[in-house]
């Protein structure tokens, strides 16, 4: 099978032993790369050279390696999932990239996100944040037809976007607050929109926004790098959804925002 | 050789599962809260069984070695769902369901299962639906369906091409709330290592936090693996990179029977290989034949040319292009079944009419759909998968056919269960793709996700309760020895591979194996091949002990130590699915035994001498597995040779 590897790179990668220890840069070279490989693969033939050497491999998270696990996540050359659009570090080709040049790669970098070692995070806040509140409250069994639920398309395709968030943590990573607001109003906005989440609408919320809070994110100062660097494009029409069924919760009580909710306004 | 009780009840086929449920012991709630039960992974088997069992008040233990269970692999599943809901009056009923199930799996699968399985899959939509899981909708407002291969009827719910996720998230939206309401424990990074036999009941596990290294034991009544498939035992395939085998072959090793290890599903449609760099192959849902056009060049010279990129494809003209699925198989066209339209890929590449660089490829041609449809319309329905294509190709699917070629998927095979989805160790079950159950030799498009969530939802639930209300809810003995003594053997493994440290790395044994395992007991398979194969997989398991490299340390984050362990597991499972082979003189499913064919070249089965399940069962290192036969009675469906033509 013919494969051009030709480019030559210059990587400047964050080691960090544990959550206890001190990083820094490390510089390594990564040499006879495909501009084929994926990001990953290119760290891949890094580490498997530094194994042969019987030196510690670079830790990073990874796993589907198709774009809709949420786990891998770098920050490089100063973007979350590096400089494409729209896509996760996985699904990044080192043809994005130039013979020669130097990569930066870091972790994400948020106090609620505390490192594990070297690019890998902790992002266990984003699941107490769903604990708290991110579900219907729906036993197994018992549930009517599903058509009996008939949801108008544009609701139900606009509920579908919001609930394309993979959870990567990118959107904290690009925030300058790192902010979590565009990752909780995304599941604040899926369940909001659709009949489905009606009964707990306004709880849901408060409880979310509670956990967001209490794990140490920063606040939303809607500078919309979050929307930018996110790799499934969800949008911050979400944010802006979710402060209002918030506001209201908590400026009325919650059983009037449901009678007004209900008469349509 | 034993032979093997499934525990299908008696009695008409729409009958036996609701005998069966009021048949089944119940365990009052009042008592249920004594119970314990541990769940390893948190796919859409294991989330949904996790939340499920805490729903009706056990507590439960829920396991999962990634950071989040929310990103356990079901998430990748692209295509749908079935479900004989029969909402598009279109002729789909519980027993079309069944009986295309049991005719895709090439009549390799137990009725009872299947039709039990076609039965739930109407309940699991509206349990999803309920969860606010945004499923694809007409203008109408009511939920809409597509059409996958194998079945002449539109059964397929879908979420764009995401719909795995949605499910998941979904399951675990389920699963958060238990883990809120505090009925469900979840231990993230943490990987299982063994399963802890006490007295002949599965009564706990070993894990290992991949965070600080600390080996544990945790106790439980019973213990579910809902670990997924071993599909990457062929080192490429469509699985995540760290799906892996360990939980089931450890409990293979502790004595559960594993069945029918050599059925894999090799997925037609799926991103050609581009080099040894490559960790993983990524999938083009099937859900792209429902308006793709499968060919391949009719000449082997103009092959040669697009191979070296002298003209593209839009330039080969309409009579020098071979649709050949449509040509052979009239009636169902580019949906045929998975199997049947691989074999008939990497026969064009056989006789050298492949495409692409490597020549490995086939086209999938959108051409016709964006001319009758408009391109707005086949972006809204693929659009994030011809944009996945567009990132790993470089090439614009819009513009030029995707090029595509089969690659290893799913696995039918797995530990063994019987009906009530217990292995053959008491109080050891196994949910999806984990279990051998419901698929036969090949598994119909849509229908992984349908028996993982059956699995959890609607089947262990009831289950479970029988055995538990059998063991009754006295609390588990963490003092046996059997803990002590499995998690020694665990200590012992995990010290044996740190000390190894030699030439070669353990990725480089895994692609190795992948190797062997592609080239022998893939999609063509004969006596000779396997033979040599097995061979092949013994020296490089031998090679591997003496000359493989790990690095690092137990007490600390290792991924060396993570995947050497795997790996291991995957080199003796290997050597099994050949022996699985070896044995199964037929053609059946996904496996073309050259040796078993009709005059026509097409797959040729021996039902006389093969109906059965394998289940093999584990006698110590270095011995021969033993054959355990589950004779399958056809008591519904006529057994035919199957025909999509």
């Amino acid at each position: 099978m013919s494969t051009n590897n030709n480019m030559n790179l210059t990587l400047k990668v964050w080691r960090q032993k544990n959550a206890e220890t001190r990083g820094a840069f490390v510089t390594y070279k990564a040499e006879g790369i495909s501009p084929d490989m994926s990001f990953l693969e290119m760290l891949d033939v890094v580490n498997e050279s530094l194994i042969h050497k019987q030196d510690e491999p670079i830790h990073f998270d990874h796993d589907c390696r198709e774009g809709i696990c949420g786990m891998c996540s770098l920050y490089i050359n100063g973007h979350p999932h590096g400089p494409k659009n729209a896509i996760t570090t996985c699904q990044l080709h080192m043809r994005t990239f130039h013979d020669g040049e130097t990569i930066v790669i870091e972790p994400w970098r948020a106090a609620a996100f505390p490192v594990i070692k070297d690019l890998a995070v902790d992002r266990s806040a984003f699941d107490r944040i769903q604990q708290a509140g991110g579900f219907v409250s729906v036993n197994t069994g018992g549930v009517p037809d599903a058509n009996e639920i008939a949801i108008p398309k544009v609701i139900a395709d606009e509920a579908f976007n919001s609930a394309t968030c993979i959870g990567c943590g990118a959107c904290v990573a690009a925030c300058k607050n790192a902010s979590a607001m565009l990752f909780v109003s995304a599941k604040v906005t899926q369940l909001g929109m659709l009949p489905q989440g009606q009964p707990e609408r306004y709880s849901r919320v408060q409880a979310m926004v509670a956990q967001m809070d209490a794990e140490g994110f920063g606040s939303c100062t809607n500078t919309g790098a979050c929307e930018a660097e996110c790799p499934k494009e969800i949008k911050m029409t979400n944010i802006s959804r979710m402060n209002n069924d918030y506001f209201s919760a908590k400026l009325f009580r919650e059983e009037a925002m449901h009678e007004h909710a209900a008469s349509g306004e | 050789m034993s032979l093997l009780d499934a525990k299908i009840p008696a009695g008409p086929l729409a009958e036996k599962w609701s005998k069966h449920k009021f048949n089944l012991k119940l365990v009052n709630p009042a008592n249920k809260r004594k119970y314990d039960i541990i769940v390893v992974g948190t796919g859409l088997a294991g989330a949904s069984a996790a939340a499920s069992l805490a729903e009706l008040g056990y507590n439960v233990k829920a396991f999962c070695f990634q950071d989040s269970p929310r990103r356990a692999h079901s998430i990748a599943a692209q295509g749908g769902i079935n479900a004989a809901k029969n909402y598009q009056n279109d002729g789909d009923s519980v027993y079309r369901l069944f009986y295309d199930t049991i005719k895709g799996g090439d009549y390799r699968a137990r009725e009872g299962n299947v039709y039990r399985l076609a039965e739930v899959s109407v309940n699991i939509i509206d349990q999803c639906v309920a969860q606010g899981v945004p499923f694809a909708r007409e203008y109408g407002g009511l939920l809409d369906n597509r059409s996958f291969g194998g079945s002449q009827v539109s059964r397929t719910f879908y979420a764009r091409g995401q719909t795995g996720q949605q499910l998941l998230l979904g399951a675990y939206s389920a699963l958060n709330r238990q883990i809120h309401l505090g009925k469900v424990k979840m231990y993230t990074r943490s990987e299982m290592l063994d399963v802890v036999i006490a007295d002949g009941h599965a009564k706990g596990i070993v894990t290992r936090n991949l965070i600080n290294g600390n080996i544990d034991t945790h106790t439980g009544h019973a213990v579910l693996l809902c670990t997924g498939g071993y599909g990457n035992v062929f080192y490429l395939s469509t699985n995540a990179a760290g799906s892996n085998v360990t939980a089931a072959w450890r409990a293979h090793k502790r004595g559960a029977f594993f069945a029918n290890p050599c059925y894999t599903q090799i997925h037609p449609t799926c991103i050609p290989v581009t080099g040894d760099h490559q960790s993983k192959l990524t999938l083009m849902s099937e859900s792209l034949r429902n308006d793709g056009r499968v060919w391949a060049p009719k000449t082997v010279e103009i092959a040669e040319q697009l191979r070296k990129g002298t003209i593209k494809a839009d330039q080969v003209k309409e009579d020098d292009r071979d649709y050949f699925l449509e040509r052979k198989y009239p009636s169902f066209g580019n949906l045929v079944p998975r199997d049947v339209a691989s074999r008939n890929a990497k026969e064009m590449v056989d006789d050298k009419r492949g495409v692409g660089a490597s020549g490995f490829a086939v086209f999938l041609d959108f051409a016709d759909a964006i001319h009758r449809l408009g391109k707005d319309a086949v972006a809204a329905k693929y659009g994030n998968l011809f944009d996945m294509y567009y990132q790993i190709t470089d090439e614009d699917p819009y513009k030029q056919p995707m090029r595509i070629y089969p690659a290893v998927h799913y696995t039918m095979g797995g530990l063994w269960v019987d009906y009530n989805l217990s292995t053959n160790i008491p109080g050891l079950y196994a949910l999806g793709e984990c279990n051998f159950s419901d698929h036969g030799a090949n598994r119909l498009g849509a229908s992984a996700l349908m028996q993982g969530l059956a699995d959890g939802y609607f089947v262990i639930p009831y289950t479970l309760g029988d055995y538990l209300a059998t063991i009754g809810p006295k609390p588990v003995d963490a003092k046996h020895p059997a803990f002590e003594k499995t998690k020694q053997d665990t200590i012992n493994l995990i010290n044996t591979l740190l000390s190894m440290k030699g030439t070669k790395t353990v990725n480089e044994y895994h692609r190795d194996l992948g190797h062997i395992m592609w080239e022998y007991c893939g999609m063509a398979r004969t006596e000779e091949g396997l033979t040599k194969a097995k061979g092949l997989i013994k020296a490089l398991r031998e090679d591997f002990w003496k000359n493989a490299i790990v690095v690092g340390a137990n007490e600390e984050v290792n991924a060396s130590l993570e995947k050497a362990g795997r790996v291991a597991d995957f080199l003796e499972l290997g050597e099994l699915m050949v022996d699985d082979a070896l044995m199964r003189r037929e053609s059946c499913g996904g496996h073309f035994r050259l040796e078993s064919q009709t005059p026509e070249g097409e797959a040729l089965r021996d039902d006389d001498n093969f109906a059965f399940v394998a289940a093999w069962e584990y006698k110590g290192d270095n011995q021969p597995e033993v054959l355990n036969k589950e004779i399958l009675d056809f008591e519904f469906v006529h057994l035919t040779q199957r025909s999509y033509k």
